[in-house]
């Protein structure tokens, strides 16, 4: 059935749109399960349900029931926002969608099932992966998610971002917090650099000798300049920022002794945050849709999967080209994925993908800067088309607008993608 | 380059910058005065002493930022393109008086506008004359005074598709919630479609300055303005 209706579907919006009513009548609803409740799947799951106008069964599966954004979780550690803000229910994503809470283990692409660890088996025609990331195993020298209640990743946001903030405000005066930063392609790539103006932020507070060391592989990061003079601007001295050049990219840790190992020496550190190497969600890899990489190619016009006509992937699992892997650009992928689905699966119109994204990042309160571009398919690559920064040396008028902006964001996609 | 050369040009700079070079000519500054006097002396004062009244003083107007006479109440929509970075130019000024809401979605300033090329032009040669620097404006060479080029009828009077509208409108709501709130981004629910096609075409010419709005609007065609423009009005 499904495939005749594909092809019906290449002849002609008018051919596909006639059809699909009878088909939609006279069966079963056609069933879209989407895995991963985050930035991308609770879009795509209210977009389907609000766009598909009750012709499909949209099922959302989520391992928690409340989601915790990892987007101002920074703020949080910088004592600027309260855990609860970060925190999201899915009790009005709407009526269309039914949420299970369970964890996807299994994905039978030739049957078209997922199965839950709950035992559940649930039939798809189309199949959406959201999960975001997981670590990869010996991305940092002694390094497991065995010692994540010693050294914290706190990158994906919930216990370990509270662990970490109570390590940063038990440091003793003086002491030092470490940060191994990712290397590249992570998530948010001024993630790691604005929790370190938070926490210094929150240190300059309480514990204003403290010092933070920043180990990175990459020999240059997003925002630098920024950031820079951020850090000089406001937290001068305490931040020491150690690239490739100087060992930034060897490090072994050693969560016995709270010790850092930089190019042989060894150091003692009061908090040390791994943010290790990432790749796609586990499920994303078990569905067999992901490459020698980690992360799962999408054909850059609709997100679907390269592997499987009937899989579409989003977020920070996919391998598309020029997006940053982000909450806002998860976001935008899933509206695009959802219109073709629709397309696809109800005959309604299907538009030319677009795609954007802006990230704010805050250096202290009030001060806010902010990175964005927008992009458009290409045959290759989802390919970035303009882009802007903010810049050094703006007013402080400018950058509490920017601040200020970037609540209203953050309102803004949580209503989007939660309701 | 020969050490010669500095000192000749250093001379050539201390002799124009000595010799009085008159303001460039942008229009008839007593035509400009009537027009003043008809259209903005109910609301606005110039000149030295000059004071706010229901609108802010326009002495030094050229060279301010928006919404920055410490003084006066603006609305938020004026104190946010401020802090965006707009700032009173001979452009901008062009631009505003012509339709106030394509720079200044919430003015308060309720002023049709002045569809008259000349006209403006009359009454910011008045208004100049109450600038510091006269001479200096405009800023930068006269082709760069430019209005809003794309503000055709035949622009104005596209339809647009509002089913194509919302589609286009998810990605706006990622920032502008659909239920009006208004906490640091402003809302677009309900713009009349005239207001919005208008303010659209501001960003896309980067007379408005957000960066992030000058992206989004530059990429959006004629038919995608109106598109999202018919939908967004028609949301309740
Ligand atoms: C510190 C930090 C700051 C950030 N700041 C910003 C920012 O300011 N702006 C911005 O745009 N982005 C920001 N990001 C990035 C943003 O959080 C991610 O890019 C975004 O969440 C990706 O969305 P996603 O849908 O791909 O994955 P996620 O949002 O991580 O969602 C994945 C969901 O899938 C669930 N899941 C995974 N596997 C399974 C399974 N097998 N079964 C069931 N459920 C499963 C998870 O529980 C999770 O809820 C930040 C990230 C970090 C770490």
């Amino acid at each position: 059935m499904i495939l005749k209706r594909r092809s019906f579907i290449g002849t002609g919006l008018a051919a596909a749109s006639l059809l699909a009513a009878p088909i939609v009548w006279g069966q079963a609803k056609l069933r879209v399960v989407v895995i991963g409740g985050g930035a991308g799947g609770a879009t795509a799951a209210r977009y389907l349900a609000k766009d598909g106008g009750g012709a499909l069964d949209v099922t959302l599966v989520e391992a928690n029931p409340i989601y915790t954004t990892c987007f101002f979780s920074n703020l949080y550690l910088g004592g600027l926002r309260d855990f609860e803000s970060l925190q999201h229910g899915y009790d009005k994503i709407g009526a269309g969608v039914t949420v299970i809470h369970d964890m996807a283990t299994g994905v039978d692409r030739a049957a078209r099932t997922v199965t839950l660890a709950g035992g559940q088996v649930l039939p798809y025609d189309r199949l959406v992966l959201s999960p975001g990331i997981d670590f990869k195993d010996d991305s940092v020298p002694g390094w497991s998610l065995d010692a994540v209640e010693v050294m914290p990743h706190a990158y994906k946001a919930g216990p370990q971002t509270q662990l970490l903030k109570a390590m940063v405000d038990s440091m003793p005066q003086g002491g030092t917090f470490a940060m191994v930063a990712p290397p590249n392609p992570y998530r948010c790539p001024p993630g790691p650099y604005e929790r370190v103006s938070m926490v210094a932020h929150a240190l300059k507070q309480t514990n204003p000798t403290a010092k933070i060391l920043v180990l990175d592989p990459k020999d240059k990061y997003s925002k630098q300049a920024l950031f820079e003079e951020g850090w000089a601007k406001y937290y001068n001295g305490m931040v020491t920022w150690v690239g490739p050049e100087f060992g930034g990219g060897e490090v072994e840790v050693r969560p016995d002794s709270m010790e850092v190992v930089i190019e042989g020496e060894a150091q003692k550190v009061d908090v040390c945050n791994v943010i290790p190497g990432q790749i796609a969600g586990r499920i994303a890899a078990i569905a067999g849709v992901t490459d020698d990489t980690g992360w799962a190619p999408v054909h850059p016009d609709s997100m679907k999967s390269k592997a499987d006509e009937n899989v579409y992937v989003l977020g920070d699992s996919s391998a598309q080209g020029d997006m940053p892997k982000s909450g806002f650009s998860a976001n935008s992928q899933a509206k695009v994925a959802a219109m073709t689905i629709r397309g696809e699966l109800t005959g309604s119109k299907v538009f030319p993908a677009k795609y954007s994204n802006t990230c704010w990042s805050l250096i202290a309160p009030e001060d806010g800067v902010k990175v964005g571009a927008s992009y458009e398919p290409t045959p290759e690559k989802i390919a970035s088309v303009e882009s802007f920064i903010s810049g050094t040396g703006e007013d402080a008028a400018l950058r509490k607008a920017t601040y200020e902006e970037s609540l209203g964001w953050y309102a803004g996609i949580t209503a989007d993608a939660f309701g | 380059m020969g050490q010669g050369a500095l000192p000749l040009a250093l001379a050539l700079f201390v002799v124009m910058g000595a010799s009085p070079v008159a303001a460039e000519e942008i229009g008839d500054a007593a035509r400009g005065a009537k027009l003043f006097q008809r259209q903005c002396a109910a609301c606005h004062q110039v000149g030295p002493e000059a004071v706010n009244r229901v609108g802010p003083t326009l002495t030094g107007i050229f060279g301010r930022r928006a919404g920055a006479n410490k003084d006066f109440n603006y609305s938020k929509s004026m104190l946010r393109m401020g802090s965006d970075g707009l700032t009173w130019t001979l452009k901008s000024l062009d631009t505003y008086i012509e339709n106030p809401r394509s720079l200044v979605s919430g003015t308060r300033m309720s002023f049709r506008g002045m569809d008259d090329p000349v006209a403006r032009s009359d009454l910011l040669a008045f208004l100049r004359d109450y600038s510091d620097q006269p001479r200096d404006i405009p800023e930068a060479e006269p082709t760069a005074l430019k209005t809003l080029p794309d503000l055709a009828p035949e622009i104005l009077s596209i339809k647009g598709d509002p089913e194509y509208g919302e589609y286009l409108s998810s990605e706006c709501s990622t920032c502008h919630q659909r239920d009006g709130s208004d906490q640091g981004i402003p809302t677009i629910t309900n713009w009349p479609a005239e207001d919005f096609v208008a303010a659209m075409h501001a960003y896309k010419a980067k007379l408005r300055p957000h960066p992030v709005m000058q992206m989004m609007a530059g990429r959006l065609s004629n038919e995608e303005i109106a598109a999202l423009a018919a939908y967004f009005e028609s949301l309740d």
